[in-house]
């Protein structure tokens, strides 16, 4: 470690509580809420993402936390100190903003060394600790170019040294990856978080991708109207949406409307299905919401009855290729007109010889089948 | 997990009142130090202004009686206004002054003989008025009683109230009021001629393929850089009494409206050409390529695409045209002879006249069309701005021999123009004595045994351009910078923004006379500042603000939001960056503010032509006043020393910014 990081001492107490606490934040824009009522724990070390719709106030709720634009109410902890009410400079962060916001009259040297200057730091010390995160960041060497002379991809990761220059105790990052192509996005994408592993530094990345949120995030806070809808890991999140919008916002979603006939199961078209536990009113119009991949895929089931438990005869109608798989539109007199969609992949498609026209049977596995409010959708 | 968002039944969070930073308490007392110096500078002066144009004077006659006395007792006391009455002395209008007007007690007595042994007492009724004898001053209400030839030193004072009145009289005085329509008349013509012309120019320059298009820009950039005034001058010289070619003019003075237009052209033009080629500049070669896919005539797409897209930039020059001729005093008080403008009346009301309160109507009364000028410009410009977007293609004119050379004779006329009158101005400084000798000499550069101020005038000239240029640039860019990138302080800093835009719409021999009702009253602790240099460099910093603001504020827009943002999470205090990155990148943009105003405080008349003193007198003002004296071709000799020095300082801004461009060539180029 450079003797510019700061000692490791402030962790012991910290082991308990989180590093970074916020309770009950609030900021209004005049009459506008762009923040309603949100609380938050970021434990030390932790990659946590905000991903929402843009609007949703995901960057509002970046920069209150780093004392930008401070919260109207409510309060913001980190390592146990309330800094609800600090200005950005008495704050312990460091930033990355979607524009990079680099110093174009300054070359890539004196953007990075910008934060250690003033700092009593011998200067023999400061271009030793640029060298060193410009190692860190894949940039060697390249000190003396402009940022004009850099590729977009490039200028990021002079952005992301500059904010690590100081050791921080919080890294903030706003949409950094958003103004990039996707090839080199994908590439910084694991850059990014083998850095953050690597400096095991807490971070908050503002997104609206929501690929980018699953592959680097240890936890996700998925945003929607100035609220939190969910907070968990990627899988949590992708597995067990707790409401609509967050099913809709993160992977694709088969949403038929139905009705609620008991806390566990519900009907759809002609159809009574068992679905995971809820709390909707018997009786109440619901969404009914199942993955693409969810559904399981049989052979065409023979017997009368056109239905045992979630299992039932549907007709093939169009089919989509895709590439690594195939997505099959499905619809039946059962259904009275809603459509489902389904991902197969190119193997099972062939065994069962699957067609525009076919028939086959699908099976809705009642823990993967969702009930929603429809009222909470907006 | 405990549940994120929290339920409604709960107490409402702590409300957060933000601790500010050292940042921010430091740019708190920047901003509010640079919007003192505009409140001072701008508003109260012309606040003052404006309440003396509703202060009155009248000499109250009912307030003072008289008693005679004769050798045989006093008579019964009278008042002034029954004796006026009685004897048909002043008629009600005379009785109306200005603050400084003065009645002789005699007036009353028209048969009052110093030598006679009459003694006479008077006394005011109310504590309101005061008389003078001699120099003291006596607001009591008793009788005072005085020998005759005392009595004769006896003034009356006129009593001050507010109203309407000075307006009242203004509008029911013909002479003056017909300036309105003078004023209204020269601007518009002015305006249709030069932004005719100049749109021929525009078009020339940005859709032909003529020759000399850099040296054609060159003239037409010229007039920016003398007073306004050298060109009446010329014209003098061409058409005047003796002029070279008045035969002309088939006899028509050019002393007059002809004057004043043809001048007015020729100042106006450099102005309304950067707007109209800008405009047509930006327009979209794609358009074109429609018109002519779809078989539109050149006549139809000039109607259809030409014009509807440099329709605002027409509309913004014509306004800019307007409100300089409206506001400009040098040229008319050169040229116009006999024939009265607005802003020469407030001249001729407060230098002439010495009726600071009529000068003060006349000012008002100019504010309006000024204003209403600047209010619609700065409409229209909001709405062209909002017209460019960014995947216009330039327009590449193709060559057309013909049309090319249409152009050429035309740009070549209008440079012939505008570069002939400078050059028979530098004639006229060097010939001996127009039109009887000839010769060429250096005589009429002896400025030092002219009126006017002499050599010393024409370095005040140069410490005001560049203490202006010093001080302005400073100022307005730090001021721009904290309105730019300050958080938080919504009201401090839209007041600012209204008081940065207002000195444009404040023609100068507006704000110049506002300056001498704040500054030279004598109550006013920063009247020590009357009749320095400091006077004249503050108003002249402040007349010119508005443009210098905007282009710093357009350079401060292009950086980065973030900028601060970052410096202050690298716990860098905003000076620092303010020093490092803000001015070395805006750095182009400071010297264009610098030149700008070295340029405009070496020709400006109109606001210091009040503020000057002997010590402090100007090389612009030493030319209208040898015009004034007759010493005209000094006049025009000094015209062209300011001519020779702005020409310099040019060239030295163009060098300068060449280098600076050169050595920053790494990071202001894109390689994208």
């Amino acid at each position: 470690m450079s003797a510019l990081s700061k000692d490791e001492t402030t962790s012991e107490t910290t082991k308990n509580t989180p590093f970074l606490r916020i309770s009950r934040l609030t900021k209004k824009f005049g009459d506008f809420v762009a923040l309603n009522d949100v609380s938050l724990d970021v434990n030390e070390g932790e990659f946590v993402c905000f991903l929402g719709p843009s609007g949703c106030g995901k960057t509002t709720f970046l920069r209150a936390i780093a004392g930008l634009d401070i919260q109207t109410s409510g309060t913001v902890e980190q390592a146990n100190v309330d800094i609800s009410a600090l200005p950005p400079s008495e704050r312990d962060f460091g930033i990355v903003f979607q524009s990079y916001a680099l110093f174009p009259n300054l070359t890539v040297e004196k953007n990075v060394s910008f934060g250690l200057e003033n700092q009593k730091i011998p200067r023999s010390d400061i271009k030793k600790r640029v060298d060193e995160l410009l190692e860190l960041v894949g940039l060697p060497e390249q000190e003396t170019k402009f940022p004009s002379q850099l590729s977009g991809g490039q200028q990021q990761r002079i952005a992301l040294a500059r904010a690590i220059a100081t050791s921080p105790g919080l890294l903030l990052l706003d949409e950094p990856l958003s103004a990039l192509d996707a090839k080199v996005r994908a590439y910084l994408r694991h850059e990014i978080k083998t850095l953050q592993r690597r400096l095991g530094v807490t971070t908050i990345m503002v997104t609206h991708d929501q690929e980018e949120a699953l592959t680097m995030a240890d936890r996700i806070v998925v945003m929607n109207q100035g609220a939190i809808d969910q907070i968990g890991t990627p899988t949590e999140i992708y597995r067990e949406p707790k409401t609509l919008f967050v099913a809709d916002f993160i992977g694709a979603m088969n949403q038929v409307k139905g009705r609620v006939v008991s806390s566990s199961s519900v009907s759809l078209g002609s159809l009574e299905l068992k679905c995971r536990d809820h709390e909707l009113p018997v009786g109440q119009e619901a969404v009914i919401a199942i993955r693409p991949e969810d559904i399981v895929p049989h052979k065409k089931i023979e017997n009368s009855s056109p239905q045992s438990g979630n299992s039932f005869n549907v007709k093939v109608e169009e089919m989509e290729f895709l590439g690594s798989f195939w997505r099959v539109q499905l619809s039946d007199e059962l259904l009275e007109g809603a459509h489902l969609i389904v991902d197969l992949s190119i193997n099972i498609v062939l065994q069962m010889n699957i067609d525009a026209g076919n028939q086959i049977s699908i099976d809705l596995p009642p823990d993967r089948l969702w009930v929603f409010n429809p009222a909470s959708e907006e | 997990m405990a549940s994120f968002n929290t339920s409604k039944n709960l107490p409402p969070a702590p409300k957060i009142h933000p601790k500010s930073s050292r940042d921010d308490r430091m740019m708190a007392g920047a901003i509010f130090v640079i919007g003192l110096y505009l409140v001072i500078a701008l508003a109260l002066p012309l606040y003052t202004m404006l309440s003396k144009s509703f202060t009155t004077a009248v000499f109250n006659l009912q307030n003072y009686e008289f008693q005679v006395n004769k050798g045989d007792g006093w008579s019964e006391p009278v008042s002034g206004y029954q004796i006026n009455e009685s004897l048909s002395l002043l008629k009600p209008d005379e009785l109306i002054t200005s603050s400084d007007g003065r009645l002789a007690a005699t007036t009353f007595f028209p048969d009052f003989n110093f030598r006679s042994k009459t003694e006479y007492r008077l006394r005011q009724l109310d504590e309101n008025g005061s008389f003078l004898v001699g120099t003291q001053r006596i607001a009591d209400t008793e009788w005072h009683t005085y020998p005759a030839n005392k009595f004769r030193r006896i003034v009356l004072r006129p009593s001050q109230s507010s109203g309407i009145d000075n307006y009242i009289t203004y509008f029911s005085t013909p002479a003056l009021f017909r300036s309105i329509q003078n004023s209204l008349f020269i601007s518009i013509l002015t305006t249709l001629i030069t932004v005719g012309l100049a749109f021929g120019f525009a078009y020339a320059l940005t859709r032909s393929r003529m020759p000399f298009k850099g040296g054609f820009r060159l003239a037409a950039m010229v007039p920016i850089l003398v007073p306004s005034l050298l060109p009446g001058i010329a014209l003098v010289y061409l058409f005047g009494n003796q002029g070279m070619i008045k035969e002309v003019l088939f006899g028509e003075p050019i002393y007059g409206p002809i004057g004043i237009v043809i001048g007015s052209v020729f100042f106006t033009f450099p102005h309304a050409l950067i707007i109209i080629t800008t405009a047509l500049a930006i327009s979209d070669a794609r358009l074109y390529e429609a018109a002519v896919s779809l078989r539109a005539s050149p006549w139809k797409t000039f109607w259809t695409v030409t014009i509807p897209g440099a329709r605002y930039g027409l509309i913004s020059a014509s306004f800019v045209v307007f409100n300089l001729v409206i506001t400009d005093f040098g040229l008319p008080k050169v040229i116009g002879g006999q024939y009265n403008m607005l802003a020469v009346d407030i001249y001729k009301q407060v230098i002439g006249q010495q009726n600071f309160e009529m000068g003060a109507v006349v000012s008002v009364v100019l504010l309006i069309p000024a204003l209403s000028a600047f209010t619609i410009d700065r409409y229209v410009q909001k709405k062209q701005v909002a017209q460019i977007s960014s995947r216009s293609v330039p327009y590449e004119p193709k060559s057309n021999r013909k049309f090319d050379m249409i152009c050429f004779f035309y740009c070549a006329l209008v440079a012939v123009f505008i570069v002939g009158l400078i050059i028979i101005c530098q004639y006229a400084a060097l010939i001996k004595l127009w039109p009887y000798n000839l010769n060429l000499s250096l005589a009429n550069y002896n400025f030092d045994v002219m009126d006017g101020g002499g050599w010393s005038s024409y370095y005040n000239s140069i410490k005001l351009a560049l203490l202006t240029a010093l001080t302005g640039t400073l100022v307005v860019f730090f001021g721009a910078y904290m309105v730019e990138k300050t958080n938080g302080f919504l009201f401090t800093r839209s007041a600012f923004q209204f008081l940065a835009m207002m000195p444009m719409a404040i023609p100068g021999m507006v704000l110049g006379l506002a300056y001498i009702f704040f500054f030279n009253h004598p109550d006013n602790p920063l009247g020590t500042i009357y009749g320095t240099m400091v006077i004249l460099v503050v108003c002249t910093v402040t007349h010119f603000y508005t443009v210098s603001h905007l282009t710093a504020v357009t350079a401060l827009k292009q950086m980065d939001r973030e900028f601060e943002a970052v410096a202050s999470s690298l716990k860098q205090p905003f000076y620092k960056l303010f020093a490092k990155v803000t001015v070395p990148v805006c750095m182009p943009s400071i010297l264009d503010i610098s030149i700008y105003l070295f340029v405009n405080a070496m020709t400006t008349v109109s606001a210091v032509i009040f503020l000057y003193s002997p010590d402090t007198a100007l090389a612009s003002i030493a030319v209208m006043n040898m015009d004034d004296a007759g010493d005209i071709a000094p006049a025009a000799a000094m015209g062209m020393m300011i001519f020779y020095t702005n020409v310099i300082a040019r060239l030295i801004h163009l060098f300068v910014t060449r280098k600076l461009m050169k050595s920053t060539q790494a990071w202001r180029t894109r390689q994208r």
